[in-house]
């Protein structure tokens, strides 16, 4: 759409003179807020020193280690379950039973209607099974993970599945007498690999910011141990706070590169 | 980056390449683990809740629970709730559209274009700790405007702690509105041909006209529908709330924790069973109105 104005030069100064100013009043609304996490956590309280023993302590203070390593081993564990959650099936979906197109993308969108407060709220008897059977562990929020990153997993590899011919190369990869293991690890994946990434890096930034179903599951991932650092050691947990939402904007960033890059060579 | 937002893209339901539907149950065997699975973390815990609505402490069906819904706490909280939703979607709707023309303005290939929708997808996804611990550090005592305004102006910027209660809430909730807003209301935005402007111009309208005549009715849908998209984002909510409110419980989803977390009291846990319900039903009404605008709005502009 053409979002100059037309007309005199002087109407066309004032839109675009107007525009940089609103553009920049955003950006201070934006910044301002991380530039204050960034003063908090490396001010020495009292006194108008400046040190990064905030940030050192990032990766001394056993809790926060803990919490940043079960986070990441969440969070890969998460993308590993969604993908051999949903690749097959989509794939399976699309090659025997397009009927069912509708319905899995129904179940799969539902975590958007469905809050994950609800979910936790109702997940007592599923979790004392899951409990029973494997463990009282961190790592088993790997369930509600999946489920929770599920919409916009199922968009990302759906967009990827959309724009190769599936049926094509199944068949072709069936006739020459290879298995469905086969058909989906060596012939589907490569071809939507780009989804793949996708998917993987939405779901790593979710878990990596989860709050909601760790705290009121007496879980104690990064976001939950940056609210209890909060009470007794603010710099630390500001420090950590501004930490990962930069961790989650560069892999964000790789992600929108990737996209560029691929659509570009397309 | 389209691949966050909810708009993008529904579904894409293509039709099925294979003819004529065979009535065979093998191949939907290769179904069951992902049905399996999400009817164990997904359907199971929302039945819980909604049969949990309906029981007392003993088991047995009780509609005591959901008549507490409608006593003076619990409607304060959904009050208080709406309130947030409404005012935080309301906020974000409008200053999120203008950013998201002020983004549209730019070359697509611009530094500005692609920077902005960047930070929008992180700010827009990203938890909600990160934004009330942001604010708390800006706002909060000691914070950095605090200290900027106290020296400029004199003025006590944390004065009877607004920040914690529910115009604070508006203004960390409107923090990620507004960039949630950009990302479903851009690709719409972006749909606006200017062909249609070169041939409402060509009948001599003038700028204002192209607006309010063509521009304005088009994106109306759209802009609601993303306004309803924003609205059930802000009544789910959890985290920024909870980082940002320790004690006492103004919204619904704290009213929840501190049901949660209450055990002693008997029968809260039914208690919060019949509040995550009361949740559902809202946002289900306000996601299905949002599909629906959304199939309205899919007619002019893909």
């Amino acid at each position: 759409m053409s979002a100059a104005l037309p007309g005199a030069g002087a109407g066309r100064w004032v839109w675009s003179a107007t525009r940089v100013v609103l553009l920049l009043a955003f950006g201070v609304f934006f910044a301002l807020p991380m530039l204050a996490l960034l003063d908090f956590s490396t001010k020495v309280p009292g006194t108008e020193e400046r040190t990064g023993e905030a940030w050192s302590q990032l990766l001394r203070d056993p809790a926060m280690t803990e919490a940043i390593t079960t986070s990441l081993l969440l969070a890969g564990l998460t993308v590993v379950g969604m993908l051999v959650l949903l690749v097959p099936t989509m794939v399976w979906v699309r090659l025997r039973v397009p009927r069912a197109s509708r319905l899995v993308e129904f179940l799969c969108l539902l975590p958007l209607t469905i809050p994950a407060l609800v979910i936790v709220v109702g997940i007592k008897n599923v979790y004392a099974w899951v409990n029973y059977l494997i463990g009282d562990s961190a790592l088993t929020l790997t369930f509600l993970y999946v489920v929770l990153v599920l919409p916009y997993a199922y968009r990302a590899l759906d967009s990827a599945l959309s724009s190769i011919d599936t049926t094509t190369l199944a068949e072709a990869a069936r006739s020459l007498g290879a298995s469905w293991f086969t058909v989906i690890v060596r012939v589907v994946l490569p071809n939507i690999w780009p989804g793949v990434v996708n998917a993987a890096f939405i779901s790593v930034a979710l878990v990596l910011g989860e709050f909601t179903v760790a705290s009121l599951l007496n879980y104690d991932t990064l976001p939950v141990v940056i609210v209890l650092l909060g009470k007794s050691d603010a710099p630390l947990s500001m420090a950590a706070a501004l930490g990962s939402i930069l961790f989650a904007a560069l892999l964000l960033l790789v992600m929108s590169v990737l996209d560029r890059r691929r659509s570009t060579r397309r | 980056m389209s691949a966050l937002a909810p708009t993008a893209a529904p579904g894409t339901a293509e039709p099925s390449p294979r003819p004529g539907p065979r009535l065979r149950v093998g191949p939907a065997i290769g179904l069951l683990p992902f049905l399996a699975f999400i009817g164990v973390f997904l359907l199971v815990p929302t039945v819980t809740v909604a049969v949990g609505a309906f029981q007392d402490e003993s088991g047995a069906f009780s509609t005591e629970k959901v008549a507490a819904l409608f006593e003076e706490t619990a409607m304060r909280a959904l009050r208080q709730s709406l309130l947030l939703s409404t005012f935080s979607a309301a906020l974000g709707a409008v200053l999120g559209a203008v950013l998201a023309y002020l983004i549209l303005a730019a070359p697509p290939t611009s530094l500005v274009r692609r920077v902005a929708t960047a930070v929008c997808g992180v700010l827009a996804q990203f938890g909600g700790v990160t934004l009330a611990f942001a604010w708390i550090a800006t706002l909060g005592f000691g914070g950095l405007l605090t200290d900027l305004l106290a020296d400029l102006f004199g003025l006590d910027a944390t004065g009877s702690g607004w920040l914690y209660e529910l115009p604070g809430l508006v203004l960390v909730y409107t923090y990620f509105q507004i960039p949630l807003m950009v990302i479903v209301f851009l690709p719409a935005l972006e749909g606006l041909r200017p062909q249609w402007r070169e041939a409402a111009v060509g009948l001599g309208a003038n700028t204002w006209q192209y607006w309010t005549k063509v521009a304005v009715p088009l994106l109306r849908p759209a802009f609601l529908g993303s306004a309803l998209l924003l609205f059930a984002n802000a009544f789910a909510a959890y985290a920024t709330a909870a980082a940002l409110v320790s004690q006492g419980a103004p919204i619904t989803p704290l009213l929840i924790r501190a049901a949660l977390s209450s055990e002693v009291i008997l029968g809260q846990a039914n208690f919060a069973y019949a509040l995550a319900l009361q949740m559902v039903v809202v946002v289900a009404i306000v996601m299905g109105l949002y599909a629906w605008l959304l199939r309205r709005t899919s007619r002019w502009l893909g």
